[in-house]
């Protein structure tokens, strides 16, 4: 018998968090709340990105000994961030066996023209995309998992809506579009957007990210067609993470049942205070790093 | 009519596997959910996460108890583990639909994942092969008396039956593999 270990072998622990929430943690403790609280696995980062936006400065792979010892205290996925382009970065996360690399937004970016060749790796990358060409490079570059960016650490989830109705209504109308001239326009091989055509759908899973912050905004994500949410600083920067994590977890399993949401959503304290998209000037916006 | 828990998780793989062999299927996320079910799949996803939402609705746990003395259950991964006798982490339900014990995250984290073919051992069928993805997968660590092997990995146990309910480590499904679906419910 000969173990094989391919681009679907990484694809398949994306599956394995579809319906699920992913909470970003910055200690062990706040990493055992997001556990109990059923998340589906944890982004060991140094600073929430709400933090990142407050503090300015240089945003870079968080402090491998701060990841080690999350991932010695919890027993579910950990995933880490790595700065767009810095493969360096990345080479470390994935010696260090994160189950799932982010290559981030959120972070300042190491490289303007190109993102990580991800294909060499053997632990799977998440990758940002605000609009079908975002996320098909990302794919073609080798990522195992497609999230909108939205606009993280605001609070606010209008641009995980218009991100995630962009990736839709591009692939719906992709069909009667002429092929090779997408594939030129999207700079990725033809085959590529010939297979998303055929399957209606992007080759990896799609989920959601940037701004969530309620039950509510996690369960108009998944009617949206989001397979699982990324919540960032909407947890740990609310009263009462612990209730409002397992609210959003609740909210992602029923979103389909709006009173199971209502019933989810009782009782929390007040949710992190939102950024207007007007009072982020557009060079300080995370979302639009790295296209 | 089969259900699949769909609390979190690759259920939909499952629904898709029973579409192709003709049975008719339907997601469980409640208790009113079993109602109706000739057999219930768990599927592969964070047994932290299901048990989690599980725990906090005793009757929805009971009734998952309750279907399994007559009818079917079929468990991949995360499912297995919920349906073992005890898997050593409080945060874990073990619903003990199957006696056996089990080591979560037994070959590592997904950088020590992979994909393999596995033997199927049943009366009627013979040596048969098939593929499987092993994802951050548990081990089956032992087993008791009524328990029988279904499924081997080189001469590791992956897959085990007891009485008419299956449980294994890995994921056939993700391979497009059918045989373990209709044993468990084409019977």
């Amino acid at each position: 018998m000969s173990q094989e270990y391919d681009f679907k072998t990484k694809v398949a622990l994306a599956e394995m968090l579809k319906g699920g929430v992913i909470m970003d943690v910055t200690n062990v403790e706040q990493a055992k709340i997001a556990e109990e609280s059923g998340a589906v696995s944890v982004m060991a980062l140094e600073r929430i990105p709400s933090d990142i936006r407050k503090d300015g400065g240089v945003a870079r792979m968080s402090n491998p000994h701060m990841i080690k010892e999350i991932q010695d205290n919890v027993s579910i996925p950990v995933m880490a961030k790595c700065r767009i382009g810095h493969f360096a970065e990345a080479q470390i996360l994935q010696a260090l066996e994160v189950d799932f690399i982010d290559e981030s937004e959120v972070l300042t970016m190491a490289d303007e023209h190109f993102h990580v060749d991800k294909h060499p790796f053997k632990a799977p990358f998440v990758c940002g995309a605000r609009n079908l060409g975002e996320a098909l490079r990302r794919i073609d570059e080798g990522a195992a998992l497609i999230r909108t960016k939205g606009e993280a650490g605001s609070g606010n989830i209008v641009e995980a809506v218009r991100h995630m109705k962009m990736i839709t209504s591009e692939l719906k109308v992709l069909n009667d579009q002429n092929l090779s001239e997408k594939a030129k326009e999207f700079r990725v091989p033809l085959a590529l957007v010939e297979e998303v055509v055929k399957n209606g759908k992007l080759p990896v899973p799609n989920f959601a990210a940037g701004g969530i912050a309620t039950p509510a905004d996690a369960c108009l994500m998944m009617q949206l067609g989001a397979e699982t949410v990324f919540v960032g600083s909407g947890i740990f920067k609310s009263e009462d993470p612990s209730e409002r994590a397992h609210a959003i977890v609740q909210s992602v399993t029923h979103f389909a049942d709006a009173k199971k949401v209502l019933s989810a959503s009782y009782n929390l304290k007040d949710a992190m205070k939102g950024i207007l998209m007007s009072d982020i000037p557009e060079d300080q916006r995370f979302s639009e790093r790295g296209e | 009519m089969v259900g699949v828990l769909a609390l979190q998780g690759n259920f939909a793989s499952h629904i898709h596997i029973l579409n192709q062999i003709g049975i008719s299927s339907k997601l469980v996320k409640t208790l009113e959910d079993l109602s109706g079910i000739n057999g219930l799949i768990i599927p592969g996803g964070e047994s932290t996460t299901m048990s989690n939402l599980l725990l906090r609705d005793q009757s929805f746990i009971d009734g998952i108890k309750s279907l399994s003395i007559d009818k079917p259950i079929l468990g991949t991964c995360a499912g297995l583990i919920l349906m073992s006798k005890n898997s050593f982490d409080k945060k874990v339900l073990n619903m003990n639909i199957i006696d056996i014990e089990v080591s979560r995250n037994a070959y590592g984290r997904q950088v020590h994942s992979f994909d393999d073919s596995i033997n199927l051992v049943h009366k009627n069928i013979k040596s048969k092969s098939m593929k499987a993805s092993f994802i951050r997968a548990p081990k089956i660590t032992s087993m008791g008396k009524n328990v029988k092997i279904i499924c081997k990995h080189d001469n590791e146990i992956v897959g085990v039956r007891e009485g008419m309910h299956i449980a294994i480590t890995c994921h056939p499904e993700l391979k497009h593999e059918t045989l373990l679906h209709e044993i468990c419910f084409k019977r």
